[in-house]
């Protein structure tokens, strides 16, 4: 049958898809890391970096949905081949949004210019490295078909926000102890919100990822549920 | 009233069987779209229990229990050999064709056993239509062709009712438009998929309620296969559908119920899965129907 004799040349395309994701995958945890590096080290070079780097990932996002509508379009995939297809272009497009928070933080460091820091960087980074070590293994979940491992990174979304929390508790104190540091407030808690909303996306991610083993839409099943 | 018929006389309305198939509330392959169609308020037009079909020694078919909804598709899917063909011609009583042929269990049309001693399978072939791989249409004209298959159930009628009922049929079968100022010419004629549409308003010409189909588009071009699957989405507004076929994309296409058949290790064919098409064809539950689906199969 014709439809056998076609599937070496399936699985082929479906590795390309998984590569391509896996690259953006990276290319967003890199962007994330360089953003806040950039805000840590004051280095606006670093910073219109990002902002210009983000151009790749948009091509990079429409070349994975290319590629997955031309796979949709020649071999009429189904079941888990189809699922994996649908999970990778919604998982371009959350990636490529990813990719738009670390240009925003980028775009926040242009404009801070050599302004000095509102006070020491402290949850900021640890936001930014738990948000790089989710989306690795959100990643590393998309590759293995692993969904326990895509639950297990899920929860700790909980990390980012009580980081973020604690971030805008001590901003507003800022804040409101001192009007004039509203604008320097300002632009931190536009960075933590870049990232929490970073780490809500890989959730996202971890969603899809569910959907591509298993077929179940929505929000990640309990553990009970698992097998 | 009565109509007279191959030598007989029918009832207007037949009824096939006093032998009713109780209703299993519980089936054991399909239980999830079993209940959503209880639930949207479908009906099993017809419903095999545990229905195992034999040619002599052998066991092709075994123990499948499946409804076949009203006025809905229902796509008979798996590998050669699996026995898709023989639970389709099972349907209708076909299988009876072969001398050694014979069926264990039940299949129930409206309730009643089409297997019962009493009932005559040209009664259940009448009911049940069958369409078949290539297009077989008699040496004849076009208009004789469904004229036969009129007369042959319905004994005389009328020369301007008859000519109605030709006419109304090549309709239902998309036909009328490409043929209506050829009638007269041998059916011969017609391309391969005007013949088999030629065909299937011959098995429609008979008013039977439930169609069946072996693969009435392996002949046929792309286009005419087109045409064939627009037509059987009409046809089921009026006809129960089952249809057996190799294209996946076609049953994926065309079918609102799938059962999905394999090999058994004494090579007797079963069905292992049967769900909702679009389940099927997403996220099946059976491993083997996952390769099967998406090529792996093999």
């Amino acid at each position: 049958m014709a439809i056998i004799s076609t599937r070496s040349a399936l699985d082929h395309e479906l590795q390309a898809i998984r590569d391509d994701v896996l690259r953006l995958g990276s290319l967003v945890e890199e962007q994330t890391e360089r953003a806040v590096r950039a805000l840590k080290d004051r280095n606006i070079d670093l910073a219109r970096q990002v902002v210009t780097v983000d151009e790749r990932v948009n091509e990079l996002r429409y070349k994975i949905e290319e590629e997955c509508l031309t796979t949709i379009a020649r071999h009429q995939p189904a079941a888990a081949d189809l699922r994996l297809i649908v999970a990778s272009m919604h998982m371009a497009v959350e990636l490529e949004r990813m990719a738009d928070h670390a240009a925003g933080i980028g775009s926040v460091v242009i404009r801070m210019g050599h302004e000095p820091l509102l006070k020491p960087l402290i949850d900021i980074p640890r936001m930014q490295v738990t948000c790089c070590e989710m989306l690795h293994q959100a990643m590393e979940a998309y590759v293995k078909g692993d969904v326990a491992l895509a639950r297990a990174v899920v929860k700790r979304d909980e990390e980012v926000d009580q980081l973020y929390n604690q971030v805008l508790r001590e901003l507003i104190t800022y804040m409101i102890g001192d009007p004039r540091t509203t604008t320097r407030a300002t632009y931190l808690l536009w960075v933590a919100h870049n990232l929490e909303r970073t780490a809500d996306r890989v959730t996202n991610l971890c969603e899809r990822i569910q959907f591509a083993v298993t077929g179940q839409l929505g929000d990640l099943a309990p553990e009970e549920d698992e097998n | 009233m009565c109509l007279v018929a191959c030598g007989r006389i029918l009832p207007n309305r037949i009824i096939m069987s006093d032998r009713t198939v109780p209703i299993k509330l519980v089936a054991p392959i399909g239980e999830g779209a079993i209940a959503r169609a209880m639930a949207a308020g479908q009906t099993a037009k017809m419903r095999t229990e545990n229905l195992s079909v034999y040619y002599g020694g052998f066991c092709a078919v075994a123990d499948v229990t499946l409804p076949i909804y009203d006025r809905r598709i229902t796509a008979i899917i798996g590998p050669s050999g699996c026995g898709k063909s023989t639970l389709l011609r099972s349907l209708n009583r076909m299988n009876e064709l072969v001398p050694s042929a014979r069926v264990e269990g039940h299949i129930a049309l409206d309730g009643n056993d089409i297997y019962a001693p009493n009932v005559d399978p040209v009664l259940v072939r009448r009911r049940v239509g069958m369409v078949f791989q290539k297009p077989n249409p008699f040496p004849k004209s076009i208009h004789e062709n469904i004229a036969y298959g009129i007369k042959l159930y319905n004994g005389r009628m009328p020369r301007s009712e008859l000519d109605d009922r030709v006419v109304s049929s090549l309709k239902r079968a998309a036909l009328w438009d490409e043929v209506k100022d050829k009638l007269k010419q041998s059916a011969y004629a017609l391309s391969g998929g005007q013949q088999q549409r030629l065909c299937i308003a011959r098995t429609i010409a008979a008013e039977p309620e439930v169609v069946l189909m072996d693969e009435p588009c392996s002949a046929l071009d792309p286009v005419a296969t087109l045409k064939i699957e627009e037509l059987m989405q009409e046809l089921k507004q009026d006809y129960t559908i089952v249809i057996v076929t190799h294209n996946m994309q076609q049953a994926a296409r065309v079918s609102d119920y799938t059962a999905m058949m394999m090999m058994r290790p004494d090579r007797a064919g079963e069905m292992i899965e049967f769900d909702d098409t679009q389940v099927i064809f997403t996220k099946p539950k059976d491993k083997r129907t996952e390769d099967y689906v998406s090529g792996r199969f093999g």
